[in-house]
């Protein structure tokens, strides 16, 4: 361990010993379950803590009755072993009152099961694909119907979480826990979650919507929430999903309806906007291909392909590949169709649009000293 | 029998490698299982303090997010499959045939093979961390696709591998099986049998029911990534789900295969040293027994949060949480049994007590995951990682170092160095409280496991956690130190040892004789 470490690990016990010693510092630290901002959650939270109480309280007595038997029933103070080894009588007791108090804890956790379950009647219905390692969302219905984007880890966190970066993460706001773009909800409404994924299992949760599901490939789970007050809701994907597990973060914006109905109505005016961008076929200079292709490789390909282009454990370089600065028509089968041979390499064509794959091909074609051709929105469109 | 037989029968140990690679005596193959068992917990454990280095503060300073990825999958794999299993194998080979009065094991030959199959899985296991492309990186419960079609090549000697674990656990189970049911002394009915003994005769029950389950979720892996089958595979008509279903069949039993001798153990010792009967004895038969069946139809427990039918939601709902009434019977057995007991605390009894209390604990937070709401706030964050290792860290290992006090001096002769198992004691209970209790809290503040780095709001509990483990690491090798000390020398041990220690096995010399009990003894 470096000394710069040793000392930044020094400081930092001493002060967490300080802040748990301030019982101010105390009150700040989140130590239990979130009461959120759902009725689902709200009964969670009920439900953990009458099952907790009730586990305190069994273990009063039975660790009691166990210290206060360590201590009066001890050799060292006389204590002459009793001979007895059973009794039917407490022996059914301990039995049975366990028995009724399951009975009891069951009943209400049934009900609530029952409602975290219920996803009929839904006004608004969203699609939720997870990617590795990032989610795509999709409304299929309501004010915003057709909107589709992918939400992936905020620029500030996927700068800072590198290999000793040497960014401070403390000071990266929600270090993360934040995205480029959040899902949008409105409030008072019943939104259904139709979820699913596009490689492996992968778990949509937001601890205060009170329920997670999992994003499993060839099944659509399908779960809801009420959201009543304005906010931003943060989570985490909770299903191990590969290198970037701890790298795609859920935020979902609530916002009241008629600012739910004006982000709706500009969504859709971007959507149309990037459509017609992309369905031009008018040549893009280098300069505009870079720009965005920069933009591009950073959410979609920089997680395995690294910001460097020079790629990580089974992640090849893209930094002076053949593939890279040979003919165009190669790179752009492996980014539009996948890899054949290395199912890591996902088929892009069916999550970039013809203008944003040009662009970030041109991208890694002059990037990190490679030098080869650019390519066009219709080069896309022809090799689809 | 003939002289020359006789003298044959009762040669001492061969001396030299070949007396290891070559012996069917059990207390040998005992001592090559626990030993292996010890340095896999070294392995394991060095992999746990490279997971709490990178998360001992916010941000990304020693490993990458895949490497990471291994490090969890192979500290769980070496844990279960490598230090808890063959420990209690170990202790198994050692006790059994000397707590029924047999000479040896059923089945010696098949004895030495089934412990020989570990250190080439163990290595192989290991070896899939130098492959091209890296070892296993999806989890000890590796999740199809993600350990199918996206994962590294070197899977496929993960799959050997488990193969071969699950043939040494299998025929270990048959031989503790044959055993117990054919070579008791005369006398020693089923009902008298010592705990240790009950118990592990259900444990073997339950290994040889999903061993082979295991072992038919690792084929279908096998033929998915190279034979072109679809069993997990959505996109060729497969189910991903179904792996899930196929892994906690195996894996639900296999929990209580880690934690039922566990309560044999603490049942061995808890009577021992309150000098009192252990209260309850047919009642903790039976609790071990509904134990071992309800874990058979509890094990979408796991799985809540896949997306089953609200029937089944329910349904596992109610036969996990009835899994607290016969775990309850056996935690109020041993509080009984100490109640107006004549109590002394030596360091077999300091760990069965830490054991107990801690367990409990584990036990409690079993309970909060077993009601699905709640679950799905749980499910899948540091609380669960809180929980399990409170249940198979202070439950399962615990009971191992209970018992390796316990019968060490019968093992070598000579009594442990007590200053140094109590520095030993007191450093790991502290330590493992300081790693594991906090997780609690991380988990109820959205914390999910398996994750590389995390937001500075996780930070404080995270940093008090990888204290805690590198202090619980490093006072496993005063245990280390202590045994190696217990074996070279030390105060002479008597043949009972313990001065309330009851059975079969305190009745022979200590250290206990090569071969012992070649006449079976009257049990009254």
């Amino acid at each position: 361990m470096s000394v710069r470490k040793l000392k930044q690990a020094a400081m930092m016990l001493f002060s967490s010993v300080l802040a748990m010693t301030s019982s101010h510092a105390w009150a700040d630290k989140v130590l239990n379950l979130t009461e959120g901002v759902t009725e689902v959650s709200r009964n969670a939270y009920q439900m953990h803590m009458i099952v907790l109480w009730i586990c305190v309280a069994i273990g009063v007595v039975v660790f009691g009755a166990m210290i206060y038997s360590m201590f009066a029933h001890r050799k060292s103070k006389g204590a002459v072993a009793a001979t007895f080894h059973e009794s039917h009588k407490v022996e059914v007791l301990w039995t049975v009152i366990p028995f009724i108090i399951l009975i009891a804890l069951a009943i209400p956790a049934t009900k609530d099961l029952l409602l975290l379950e219920d996803a009929s009647s839904a006004d608004v219905t969203v699609k939720v694909t997870g990617y590795q390692w990032k989610w795509q969302y999709e409304y299929m219905d309501g004010d915003a119907e057709g909107v589709k984007f992918f939400s992936v880890l905020d620029k500030a966190s996927n700068e800072a979480r590198a290999l000793n970066s040497g960014v401070d993460v403390s000071k990266v706001d929600n270090y993360l826990l934040d995205v480029d773009k959040a899902l949008v909800i409105p409030t008072g409404k019943k939104v259904r979650f139709l979820i699913t994924s596009n490689d492996v299992i992968h778990s949509w949760w937001v601890p205060d919507f009170g329920f997670k599901k999992d994003a499993i490939p060839g099944y659509i789970n399908e779960s809801w929430t009420r959201v009543e007050d304005e906010g931003t809701y943060r989570g985490q994907c909770t299903e191990l999903c590969g290198k970037d597990h701890g790298f795609m973060p859920v935020v979902v914006v609530a916002k009241e309806e008629g600012d739910y109905k004006k982000w709706a109505a500009e969504k859709k005016a971007e959507a149309e906007a990037e459509a017609a961008a992309a369905a031009s076929t008018k040549d893009w200079s280098k300069a505009e291909l870079m720009a965005k292709g920069e933009a591009v490789y950073g959410s979609s390909c920089a997680a395995c392909h690294q910001a460097n282009g020079e790629g990580t454990g089974p992640f090849p370089p893209l930094k002076g590949s053949a593939l890279a600065i040979g003919p165009a028509a190669g790179h752009i089968d492996i980014v539009v169709n996948g890899s054949k041979t290395n199912p890591l390499m996902a088929a892009y064509g069916a999550q970039l649009n013809d203008l944003d794959l040009a662009a970030v091909i041109t991208y890694e074609r002059n990037s990190w000293g490679n030098e080869a051709s650019i390519v066009q929105p219709k080069d896309i469109k022809a090799a689809r | 029998m003939s002289t020359a037989h006789a003298e044959h029968d009762h040669h001492g140990a061969p001396s030299g490698l070949s007396r290891w690679l070559f012996t069917t005596n059990h207390k040998d193959i005992g001592t090559l299982y626990l030993w292996f068992s010890f340095a896999m917990l070294l392995i394991g454990g060095s992999f746990a303090m490279v997971i709490r280095l990178e998360l001992l503060q916010p941000g990304m300073q020693w490993v990458d997010p895949n490497f990471f990825n291994s490090m969890t999958t192979m500290h769980g794999l070496i844990m279960v499959f490598g230090a808890i299993m063959p420990a209690f194998v170990g202790l198994a080979n050692w006790l059994v045939p000397m707590m029924i009065g047999a000479p040896d094991m059923a089945l010696p030959r098949m004895n030495n093979w089934s412990f020989w199959i570990l250190p080439f899985a163990g290595t192989m296991l290991l070896g899939t961390m130098f492959m091209e492309g890296g070892g296993p990186n999806f989890g000890w419960t590796f999740y199809a696709p993600l350990s199918t079609t996206f994962a590294p090549a070197s899977t496929d000697f993960f799959i050997f591998a488990v193969h071969m674990l699950g043939f040494s656990s299998i025929m270990g189970s048959i031989n503790i099986i044959a055993t117990i049911m054919n070579m008791r002394a005369p006398g020693m009915t089923l009902m008298k049998m010592p705990l240790f003994v009950w118990t592990w005769l259900i444990t073997a029950f339950l290994l040889i029911a999903v061993m082979p389950v295991l072992a038919g979720a690792v084929t279908m892996m096998l033929t998915d990534r190279n034979f072109g089958t679809s069993f997990f595979n959505a996109a060729g008509g497969g189910d991903p789900v179904l792996f899930q279903h196929v892994f906690w069949f195996f894996g639900h039993p296999e929990v209580y295969i880690m934690i039922l001798p566990a309560f044999g153990v603490v049942s061995q010792i808890i009577p021992t040293f309150a000098r009192k009967r252990l209260f309850g004895y047919s009642s903790m038969v039976y609790a071990t027994a509904s134990i071992a069946f309800l874990s058979f139809i509890v094990w979408a427990h796991h799985m809540f949060t896949v997306g089953m039918p609200v029937a089944g939601e329910l349904f596992f709902m109610y036969a996990t949480v009835l899994i607290a009434v016969p775990t309850g019977v056996k935690v109020f057995n041993w509080v009984a049994t100490m109640w107006k007991g004549s109590m002394t605390f030596e360091l077999p009894m300091k760990w069965a007590l830490a054991f107990v209390i801690l367990f409990t604990i584990g036990g409690f937070s079993g309970l909060m995951l077993g009601i699905a709401p709640v679950d799905f706030q749980y499910h899948d964050t540091y609380f669960v990682v809180a929980h399990f290792h409170y249940v198979l860290v202070t439950g399962a290992l615990f009971s191992i170092i209970a018992a390796v006090y316990y019968w060490l001096p019968k093992w070598t002769g000579h009594m442990y160095s007590e200053s140094l198992g109590n520095w030993h004691f007191w450093t790991s209970v502290v330590f493992v409280n300081i790693t594991f209790f906090p997780q609690h809290f991380l988990g109820l503040a959205g914390m999910p496991r398996r994750i590389p780095d995390y937001n500075a709001a996780f930070a404080d509990f995270n940093f008090m956690s990888s204290i805690g483990a590198f202090g619980f690491g490093l006072s496993q090798l005063l245990f280390l130190a202590l045994i190696i000390k217990c074996i070279k020398g030390g105060e002479k041990a008597t043949d009972q040892v313990w001065e309330g220690a009851e059975g079969l096995e305190w009745e022979i010399p200590s250290p206990a004789p090569y071969h012992t009990f070649a006449e079976a003894p009257e049990v009254k």
